[in-house]
């Protein structure tokens, strides 16, 4: 794509060469989820290993292509390959879209897909369903390509909808678990609520721009009214908000753990809930040209990132920690890219760096997981750093990332998002920045607190553990490789990645700092980080209750509770919805149906003689077209005098 | 006659032979009366296949071109001193009914050899989806308002047959509400057809919708058009005439529900586009309002209801309602866009509800319930019934990629791109009721597939072979609909747009 800066066009250039064929990249996951579901168990002993591979070569192609489009002068490729509509006003073409951002995306998924792909052939060795398991993956990892390489935003929507579809199958597969059945459709559920949005957004651009390619709608987004780029801009982020757990559809992605940890690793850590960031970052130019939207987003991220803190601080399920700290996470990312200007870049790359220490995270609570017999009670962990080193080497690294400690990727990726809150402008630069900075400090106590408890101090295990154990190598492997991700991405991203994306996100990459200097920002975050982190140290160091003790005061209580999201949702709209239902059911039944079935009583006088009615139908049949043929005649007759 | 006219004809002749072909043999013939009724109605698909056959490319909307271009037509003489027309045709907003018509009726009858519910007598229960057939036919192929009534009534009684022999514990009941509701609609029906043939002194549709409306009195047009509109209303169905739908469709056995949702309700819609729009199109526009809030008011009311449903193939019926819903409100936008999304809305709906009704039958003959949490963990004790049911609530509730997507989406498309705060707000209300759909199939799936698997699930029967040739050609399209939906559009784009523009200037 070249960004003309006379003009401020945005044209894509068509995909030649080697790139003329990156639709595999989506199609080698999805063949390989095909077959898998559709052989059923003659695939059983060797599914796992395709999957690995359809992911895997989908990821060599990731590198030839990102090569590839770094030597272009014209730094995109767009592939139409067929039309949905060929003969409408309303043209819909099947095209994708590769460039920068596409090609980072791209990688993540295909990287740290194959890492995660590895890691589950041991975490679900045991698992009679692994080959359902390996197919529901490839399928969301085609899905996620799609939704990064589509051309326009129908494309994107329909690989939106299909994660939204490959997360629910993989949330609710142990599907005779309760719990993990009806998280799946929470899931599901409020992701679509959001994508009501996204899908409204789409017919706007089409009701008033008349097309939803990329580059029909960015270089129209000039030509349309603020009211409408406000009312676009709302919904996509409507539709954001659903897909990446963000406030206030955040209830969601807690309870999204009951899968396996696999899963929450590559999609509600690494890669599917930073759609709604992707989307933003995406959509730049229609974001950029309303200052509302912007703070909306702004303010999204701003509130997202405390409420996954503070209820952070509160859960003892190690990867509900992980989940509220995955939500705050990305309100990071959100607040980086409502920021606008040169931030976007730096939303995505705390986005990338997040993909690896966060899909570490997880890879490491899986392992604990494993060693102890699938607990989750961090209160009943402690003192498993020399049971299960590596685990604990690289849970470590990505822990000491994830707070932000220099130099590892954290650092680079989230300081510079808190020195551009701090520099918007006017009283909002503070707040906004002053909330990162407490979340930084609140991050690094409750990622220390999570640590401590579960692999320093004293050992609290129930009884029915005697020796746990460190996994094996198909899983410590990837946890080695995020671990190297964790320590080393963020240095190499902050070295070339924000001009990289230039072409996809605009030319601005200089960050203004506003009121304090960047070296004031970053003091005070790795200041208050570290002493969040020394608090909790202290705090925990020596253990703690092996049950929850009663919360004294409220805000534990409150965030103990996830702030009573799901109580405001049962009581705003559950309760109300059944109570509607309820009544509609009735009216149903009783108002009109009643009215129905009384008609017929009475003309058949009775339910005895309704029987008599349906013997002798054909009399009543005769009845019936007589008066219809009365009323025929007066019809015709009033037409006839009528006019 | 050219070989497109003895097609036509053959559509709607075939069946109707093969019907009394069918039920004429004798009893101990049973088994083969029902291979020949299959047999006829494969002959039935080929021919409405044949149908898209031949020279189009002659076929283009010009100016001063009729409204309606069949592809083929037969226009006899019928009855002369009533100036009543035998006229037949077939195009591009027809043709893919035709064809699913006759694809729903091969797949009932392929699944009437193996299984035939209480009472038995198979070969009436085929004989009567052939007269069935040769009535919907009938109706999609009619060009004449009289013909097109006459086949309407046609399929009636077999249905009612259909229901209250084969069906459930409740099928009197749910007969006789079926045809008393149907009737009072038949009533309407031609009231509405006679008011517009006397005053616009013809029957032909053609002519009628050339016209389009040109000679008719405003007054008469609204009329007509709202006795018409409640005529097809009833058939649809559209809220709040929906209510025989539920009870007929719990009570019918499997291939009676299948042909009812499948093609049955079409005729409604198709009729509210050919006849209603078509012929009075004052009327349309001047009450379109009306329809587009009533459309939104079953999508959201049907949907709601549906998340209070306990039985299996209640809740699919009440899906209707809601899907049903979109049809309607696509139609009620008057746009080129809003039609298209009603015409792939109602193949889609055909396409999946009959794939949803097969599994929901299969499931009751098996479990012998229908109560959804009685049929917990399904997926445990038969994956492939429970990842085809998966398939299909998948598909119903609008997944992109899946055949139900593209005519709810752009049905609520046509309803934003009208403007104006009462379409917006429709439109907006109609997505909402997308997510509601999500909601209520995904209970649907919660209770019946996930979970603990329940006693009465427990060693069911396997799934044969028949059924899943039954079945496939449904789960096919489902996908081919979603990924090519050009496949109907295309063949729809053209005499929508002539009907647009002779409706909407």
């Amino acid at each position: 794509m070249s960004v003309n800066l006379a003009q401020e066009t945005v044209s894509y250039a068509p995909a030649e060469g080697a790139l003329s064929s990156f639709w595999l990249l989506i199609a080698l996951p999805l063949v390989s989820a095909a077959l898998l579901l559709l052989l059923g168990r003659r695939a059983d002993r060797w599914g796992h290993f395709l999957g690995c591979l359809s992911v895997g070569v989908a990821f060599v192609l990731g590198l030839v292509y990102f090569f590839t489009l770094r030597g272009l002068e014209e730094s995109s490729a767009e592939l139409t390959l067929f039309s949905f509509m060929p003969v409408s006003e309303l043209q819909v073409d099947v095209n994708l879209l590769y460039d920068p951002l596409s090609s980072v995306f791209v990688l993540l998924i295909t990287g740290v897909g194959f890492l995660i792909h590895v890691y589950s052939i041991g975490y679900m060795a045991h698992d009679p369903g692994r080959r359902r398991f390996f197919a529901y993956l490839n399928l969301f990892v085609a899905a996620m390509l799609l939704l990064v390489l589509g051309g326009n935003y129908v494309m994107t929507f329909i690989g939106w909808e299909g994660v939204g579809l490959a997360s629910y199958l993989l949330i609710a597969f142990w599907y005779d678990r309760p719990a993990a059945a009806t998280a799946g459709k929470k899931a599901f559920l409020m992701n679509r609520v959001g994508d009501v949005g996204f899908l409204l957004a789409i017919f706007l651009m089409f009701a008033t721009l008349g097309s939803v390619d990329f580059e029909d709608v960015f270089n129209g987004v000039p030509t349309l009214s603020e009211g409408t780029v406000l009312a676009i801009g709302l919904l996509l982020l409507l539709g954001a908000c659903g897909k990446s757990g963000q406030f206030p559809l955040q209830a969601w992605l807690p309870d999204a753990m009951e899968g396996p940890t696999p899963v929450s690793a590559l999609i509600h850590a690494a890669t599917m809930v930073t759609a709604g960031v992707y989307l933003i970052a995406r959509s730049h130019e229609i974001f950029s040209a309303n200052e509302t939207a912007q703070t909306v987003v702004v303010s999204v991220g701003a509130i997202t990132l405390l409420i996954g803190c503070i209820i952070g601080c509160a859960k003892d399920d190690i990867k509900r920690v992980l989940a509220y700290s995955t939500v705050s996470q990305i309100g990071y990312m959100f607040l980086a890219v409502g920021l606008g200007g040169a931030a976007y870049a730096l939303g995505i790359m705390h986005l990338l760096t997040h993909g690896f220490f966060k899909a570490g995270l997880f890879l490491g609570a899986g392992s604990v997981m494993h060693g102890m017999n699938d607990q989750t009670n961090i209160r009943r962990f402690g003192g498993l750093f020399r049971y299960m080193p590596i685990t604990a080497v690289t849970f470590g690294l990505g822990y000491l990332a994830i707070i932000g400690i220099p130099p590892l990727a954290g650092y680079f990726s989230k300081d510079p998002i808190i020195a551009a809150a701090f520099a918007r402008h006017g009283w909002t630069g503070w707040l906004f920045g002053g909330i990162a900075l407490l979340g930084a400090g609140l991050t690094a106590f409750y990622m220390t607190r999570l640590f401590v408890l579960t692999f320093l101090g004293p050992k609290r295990w129930t009884e029915d553990i005697t020796h746990p154990h460190e996994s094996p190598a198909t899983m410590t492997v990837p946890m080695i490789l995020l671990a190297i991700g964790s320590v080393a991405s963020g240095f190499l991203l902050s070295l070339g990645l924000v001009d990289y994306l230039t072409p996809s996100l605009g030319p601005e990459t200089e960050v203004e700092h506003g009121p304090l200097s960047h070296l004031t920002v970053t003091l005070l975050t790795v200041g208050v980080s570290v002493i969040g982190a020394a608090l909790a140290y202290l705090l925990f160091r020596r253990g703690t209750a092996l049950e929850e003790q009663p919360a004294r005061s409220p805000l534990v209580r409150a965030a103990r509770a996830n702030l009573y999201a799901d109580t405001f949702n049962e009581t705003v709209f559950e309760l109300p919805g059944r109570l509607l239902t309820r009544a509609l059911v009735y009216f149903d039944n009783r108002g009109i149906d009643g009215l129905v079935n009384g008609l017929a009583a009475g003309i058949g006088g009775g339910s005895s003689r309704l029987r008599r009615l349906q013997t002798g139908f054909v009399r009543s049949y005769a009845l019936t077209i007589l008066s219809g043929a009365l009323v025929v005649t007066a019809a015709l007759m009033a037409v006839t005098f009528g006019s | 006659m050219t070989v497109g006219q003895v097609l036509l004809v053959g559509a709607v002749a075939l069946p109707a032979v093969g019907a009394l072909a069918v039920a004429g043999m004798p009893a101990r013939l049973d088994r083969a009366a029902r291979i020949l009724g299959t047999v006829i109605a494969g002959a039935v698909l080929a021919v409405t296949a044949g149908l898209a056959l031949g020279e189009r490319t002659w076929f283009a909307y010009l100016d001063g071109s009729p409204v309606v271009r069949p592809w083929h037509e037969v226009d006899v003489v019928w009855a002369e001193s009533l100036d009543l027309a035998f006229h037949l045709g077939v195009d591009g907003i027809s043709w893919p009914l035709v064809a699913l018509t006759a694809l729903l009726t091969l797949l009932c009858c392929l699944y009437s050899l193996w299984t035939v519910p209480a009472p038995g007598r198979g070969r009436l229960l085929v004989a009567l989806l052939l007269a069935i057939e040769c009535g919907i036919l009938g109706v999609f192929l009619s060009l004449d308002l009289v013909l097109f009534f006459v086949f309407f009534e046609v399929v009636l009684l077999p249905m009612y047959a259909v229901i209250a022999v084969w069906g459930g514990l409740d099928r009197r009941h749910a007969a006789v509400k079926f045809v008393l509701y149907t009737l009072a609609g038949s009533v309407l029906l031609v009231v509405g057809i006679f008011t517009v043939v006397a005053a616009a002194g013809t029957s032909d549709l053609v002519v009628l919708s050339t016209q389009a409306g040109a000679g008719i009195s405003h007054g008469t047009q609204v009329a007509a058009f709202v006795l018409l509109a409640l005529a097809f209303a009833v058939k649809s169905p559209l809220w709040p005439l929906h209510t025989w739908l539920p009870d007929a469709h719990t009570e019918a056995p499997t291939v009676g529900s299948v042909i009812l949702a499948g093609v049955l309700l079409k005729m409604g819609t198709y009729g509210l586009i050919r006849v209603a729009v078509g012929t009075v199109p004052d009327g349309a526009r001047q009450l379109a309002p009306v329809l587009g809030v009533l459309a939104v008011a079953a999508i959201l009311v049907g949907s709601l209801v549906c998340l209070a449903q306990t039985e299996l193939k209640r809740l699919i019926a009440y899906s209707s309602v809601g899907h049903m819903g979109f049809v309607l409100l696509g139609i009620a936008t008057l746009s080129a866009t809003g039609l298209q999304a009603a015409l792939i809305g109602n193949i889609a709906h055909g396409v999946i509800t009959g794939l949803l009704f097969f599994l929901a039958g299969a499931i009751k003959d098996r479990a012998h319930t229908g109560v959804l949490t009685s049929l917990g963990g399904l997926r445990d004790t038969s994956p492939l019934l429970a990842g085809l049911l998966g398939y299909a609530a998948i598909a119903s509730l609008g997944l992109p990629g899946l055949a139900g997507f593209w005519g709810e989406a752009f049905a609520v498309y046509a309803a934003i791109d009208r403007g104006g705060a009462l379409w917006t707000t429709a439109g907006v209300l109609a997505a909402v009721g997308g997510a509601l759909t999500a909601a209520y199939l995904l209970r649907l799936l919660r209770t019946v597939t996930h979970g603990p698997a329940a006693p009465a699930v427990t060693g069911l029967p396997r799934v044969t072979t028949v059924e899943l040739i039954t079945w496939a050609p449904l789960v096919v399209l489902a996908l081919l609909l979603g990924v090519v939906p050009g496949i109907v559009l295309d063949t729809t784009i053209a005499p929508v747009n002539a009907l647009i523009e002779a409706v909407a200037p």
